[in-house]
């Protein structure tokens, strides 16, 4: 399984996802800089990191959303290339219009770093497939501009489509329907706030990000 | 050729940070503030002969995310 983890000036957690997607796949991912406009051939997965790309300019993800190898990736995720976005991957995936809604500063105003206890709300997704529906799992989140907000037609339009993968159990960031990730509505593109790939191996006391990673490999390696 | 571009909150959407600085406000003994909406004003030096249409399409492309924001343009001239 192939797969490619993009890297922005200020990420800071591609390093991190790159760890965990080797683990998981058994392969070393390339690493694609945001200037390159082509992404390498047969890619089965497309990883938007983490961190606070082009500084949290404009808005969270808003330049990165614009940068060239984004075109590509709009591209790929049109053809149904999966691509997953965690934290300000989410941001940069809403941004360039690939998922709905919008990612605003937290309501509280606060960063907030600490483990956030969810529930998997849909496992019928090539991301969640290893969990199971109402399943609860704690991961890490880490960010400022968490807060998921979306008018109330597209809000009505992705709970009933089942859009909705991960939810946190209590308030976090203010996010409407305590949205922590979604898909878009064909199921290939994947936006968390929280960090999986922070919860992904013994050493990080709790893995109970691994089976995301684990899905992948299973939807995949089987496509 | 100087154009400001007003970037604000769609009515409806939450304004954590306009509420923060209205409760500052009411903190410092301001009295009679009904509501503060927080916005950005970005300022574009243009060539002479820019249309609006080429701004609106900045605004729509990059300056403004339309899912939350509103944007207005003003030209000075």
């Amino acid at each position: 399984m192939k797969t490619a983890v993009l890297v922005f000036p200020g990420s800071n957690c591609d390093r991190d996802l790159a760890v965990a997607l080797e683990r998981a796949t058994g392969r070393r991912p390339e690493m694609v800089w945001h200037r390159d406009t082509a992404l390498p051939s047969g890619l089965d997965l497309i990883g938007v990191p983490g961190g606070f790309s082009y500084g949290d300019y404009l808005r969270s993800g808003a330049m990165a959303a614009r940068s060239p190898i984004m075109q590509a990736v709009i591209e790929e995720a049109g053809k149904g290339r999966p691509v997953l976005g965690i934290c300000n991957g989410f941001q940069v995936l809403t941004e360039a219009g690939l998922l709905p809604g919008a990612l605003m500063r937290n309501a509280n105003l606060t960063f907030v770093c600490r483990d956030a206890d969810l529930t998997v709300a849909n496992n019928r997704t090539m991301f969640s497939s290893a969990y199971a529906t109402g399943e609860a799992i704690r991961i890490p989140v880490a960010h400022h501009d968490g807060n998921f907000q979306a008018d109330a037609e597209t809000l009505a339009r992705i709970e009933g489509e089942g859009q909705v993968v991960f939810r946190y159990d209590c308030t976090v960031n203010g996010s409407a329907k305590d949205i922590a990730g979604l898909v878009n509505a064909s199921g290939n593109v994947l936006g968390m706030m929280p960090h999986p790939e922070r919860a992904a191996e013994p050493a990080h006391g709790n893995q109970d990000g691994r089976k995301l990673f684990d899905s992948l490999v299973g939807a995949l390696a089987t496509a | 050729m100087k154009a400001r571009v007003l970037v604000t909150l769609k009515p409806g959407v939450l304004d954590p940070q306009g509420k923060a600085i209205h409760h500052a406000l009411e903190g410092l003994g301001f009295a009679g503030v009904n509501d503060v909406r927080a916005g950005k004003l970005i300022e574009l030096d243009v060539d002479d002969g820019t249309d609006d249409a080429a701004i609106e399409d900045m605004c729509r492309k990059l300056l403004a995310n339309t899912v939350i924001e509103n944007f207005k343009i003003e030209r000075l001239g």
